[in-house]
């Protein structure tokens, strides 16, 4: 044995130097993206509502809540520019901060129901056989329930108001992200980089919580897109039944139902939220379908 | 065949049994119940309400009785409306919304289908473009959204139609293409998707190289197996229509159930909000079910052991 059978051997210069840094699934995903023009766009115009929720208050001379009795029901002017309602208030402040409401209902919803179904879908998909039987049934049956008259009957449980929304939504909303979790930790659980960490020593959480699961992301995200516009719909659903948040304050779906009443004298009051409501939703929607193509190459048609 | 539909009897039975269990639970956790108002009540007329509605009664009789009573499809009194009982209100409120239901659900077929075939076979030009985006816009924006816009335009600016109430046919139409809105939508992109499929098949090729005229072929070929998988969403698409009609309903003062529901959840009705919260299950999941058959009866090509992987 000499010592130098156990030196390195000296360096080359690489033969084989790659000439461009390869891309990563998250450069490649978002080039994507921004091929998509509607995928684009939506993202733009979601940019754009959450400035005008975060900042747009502080230029604005109104507050939500401010009635003047005299100012009521104009018409947009210059001073509001869209409109003033029944009671004086000022309708694109009072858009504002039900931009924000809503936006929060829509993204704490989705988070919610991204924790409840990755973590339950997960551990379905991961630990199989009985288990997920089981944990799939329950699944399965909750399916079968018609999810709405059970928001419904939470929120008349519950009582109106922002935390509450948040309760029944998330308690009823994360089933398909469940399933979608399952499916895909079924689909890799067997696969040779899943095999390489348990060989390495890993315990079974490790491997589901820090391999598994990041490997899901794709899905996840793209599922918890296409949440957040269903939450805000949900939001303003409840709203307009009178199950939403509480006066004062004042979400698109409070905004669309005050705004219904004067549909024939002031359609201004009306129109205002709905459009916010339609596109915020578009956008949304837009984006989700971008994601799902730039994130999931397989899926593209 | 006979066993897949005894399990998936079984099934809708033990679901229907959890939303009865879970509808019960969750309006026995409402805090004060439906008579405490600021006023308190004296002691004799509280007792004698107490036991009219058999409030007293210990958790699981009253759970036994409300089961029992399902089964005899005895829903009990409104809280509000004295004279008037559950069954009452579905009774006269049910006609109405499956009529605006029934119409929807036409109307869907009727626009997004040749919409989603237009969209497959003009693909990537400008009909389908104008297609697809009409049906993005159609899936995002929500029915009561929808309603507003329809009314606005139809009923005050244009004055073509109604802008409410109910009975004679054109006060159907508004509402109608409101909650047909997000269905037709969907359709659009189902038969389209579908469509493309079926286009590049082999079977099509035959049928177009033996001569067929287009229309012979999407009509005769085609369609056959283009509709198969859009009809396998009517189920999920009749449940978006109904509770959709929640707020259509109110919003057009058409005197349906949803509007029946809507007015309950206001008042606290907790009796009313109970017993049509367990008529829209039972519907809604008796009417899965039977999609479920007739799609499984439609298509030859689906195997009946396992439902679900």
């Amino acid at each position: 044995m000499q010592e130098e059978l156990f030196l390195p051997l000296p360096k080359e210069d690489a033969p084989e130097r790659m000439v461009r840094p390869s891309t990563t699934y998250w450069q490649d995903a978002w080039r994507r993206l921004r091929e998509n023009r509607g995928a684009t766009v939506g993202l733009v115009v979601i940019a754009l509502i959450c400035l005008f929720a975060i900042v747009g208050p502080y230029f604005s001379p109104y507050s939500y809540s401010d009635q003047s009795l005299i100012r009521a029901n104009r018409p947009p002017s210059k001073a509001n520019w869209l409109g003033t309602d029944n009671l004086g208030r000022d309708i694109a402040t009072r858009l504002m901060y039900g931009a924000r409401i809503s936006l929060a209902i829509g993204v704490f919803a989705s988070l919610i129901n991204l924790t409840i179904g990755v973590v339950y879908g997960g551990i379905a998909g991961f630990f199989g056989g009985q288990v997920d039987n089981v944990m799939m049934r329950v699944v399965d049956i909750l399916y079968g329930i018609p999810s709405l008259l059970y928001i419904i009957l939470l929120m008349v449980v519950l009582g109106p108001g922002f935390g509450n929304i948040l309760i029944a939504i998330g308690l009823t909303e994360w089933l398909s992200m469940a399933r979608i979790v399952r499916g895909q930790i079924l689909a890799m659980r067997g696969q040779d980089f899943a095999l390489a960490a348990r060989c390495l020593g890993a315990s079974r959480w490790r491997i589901l919580f820090r391999h598994l699961i990041p490997n899901s992301v794709g899905p996840i995200i793209v599922t918890a897109t296409l949440t957040i516009p269903q939450a805000i719909f949900l939001e303003a659903f409840l709203s307009f039944i009178g199950l939403g948040v509480s006066a004062p304050m004042a979400s698109w779906g409070v905004l669309a139902s005050d705004g219904l009443a004067g549909i024939r004298s002031y359609p201004w009051q009306l129109l205002a939220p709905a459009f916010a409501i339609s596109i915020t939703m578009l956008a949304f929607n837009f984006l989700g379908d971008g994601l799902r193509d730039a994130l999931d190459p397989r899926l593209r048609s | 065949m006979g066993r897949y539909i005894v399990r998936r009897l079984l099934s809708m039975l033990l679901v229907l049994w959890v939303i009865a269990t879970v509808t019960f639970v969750l309006m026995n956790l409402v805090p004060g119940g439906p008579f405490a108002s600021e006023k308190p009540l004296p002691e004799a007329i509280k007792r004698n309400i107490e036991a009219r509605y058999r409030l007293n009664d210990p958790f699981w009789k009253r759970y036994i009785d409300y089961m029992g009573n399902i089964l005899r499809w005895d829903l009990g009194p409104s809280f509000k409306y004295e004279g008037r009982t559950v069954n009452d209100i579905i009774n006269s409120g049910f006609p109405v919304s499956a009529v605006l239901g029934v119409t929807s659900v036409a109307l869907a077929l009727l626009l997004g289908i040749p919409a989603g075939i237009l969209a497959a076979l003009k693909q990537n030009k400008w009909p389908d473009t104008l297609a697809m985006l009409a049906a993005t816009i159609g899936v995002s924006v929500p029915s009561f959204i929808m309603a507003t816009f329809l009314m606005y335009i139809f009923a005050y600016k244009l004055r073509w139609l109604p802008a409410a109430l109910w009975g004679r046919p054109s006060q159907v139409i508004l509402p109608a293409l409101a909650l047909a809105g997000f269905p037709a939508a969907f359709f659009a992109r189902l038969t389209r998707a579908s469509m493309l499929e079926v286009l590049g098949e082999d079977f099509i090729r035959t049928a177009y190289a033996k001569g067929l005229s287009t229309p012979a072929v999407i009509a005769r070929h085609a369609l056959k197996c283009a509709l198969i998988p859009v009809f396998s969403y009517l189920g999920p698409l009749l449940a978006q229509i109904m509770t959709g009609s929640f707020v259509i309903e109110k919003i057009f003062a058409i005197p349906g159930l949803g509007q029946h529901y809507v007015t309950s959840i206001y008042n606290r009705d907790y009796t009313v909000i109970l017993g049509v919260t367990v008529f829209y299950s039972i519907l809604l999941v008796t009417l899965n079910f039977l999609v479920d058959l007739g799609y499984v009866l439609l298509d030859p090509r689906i195997k009946l052991a396992e439902p679900s992987s």
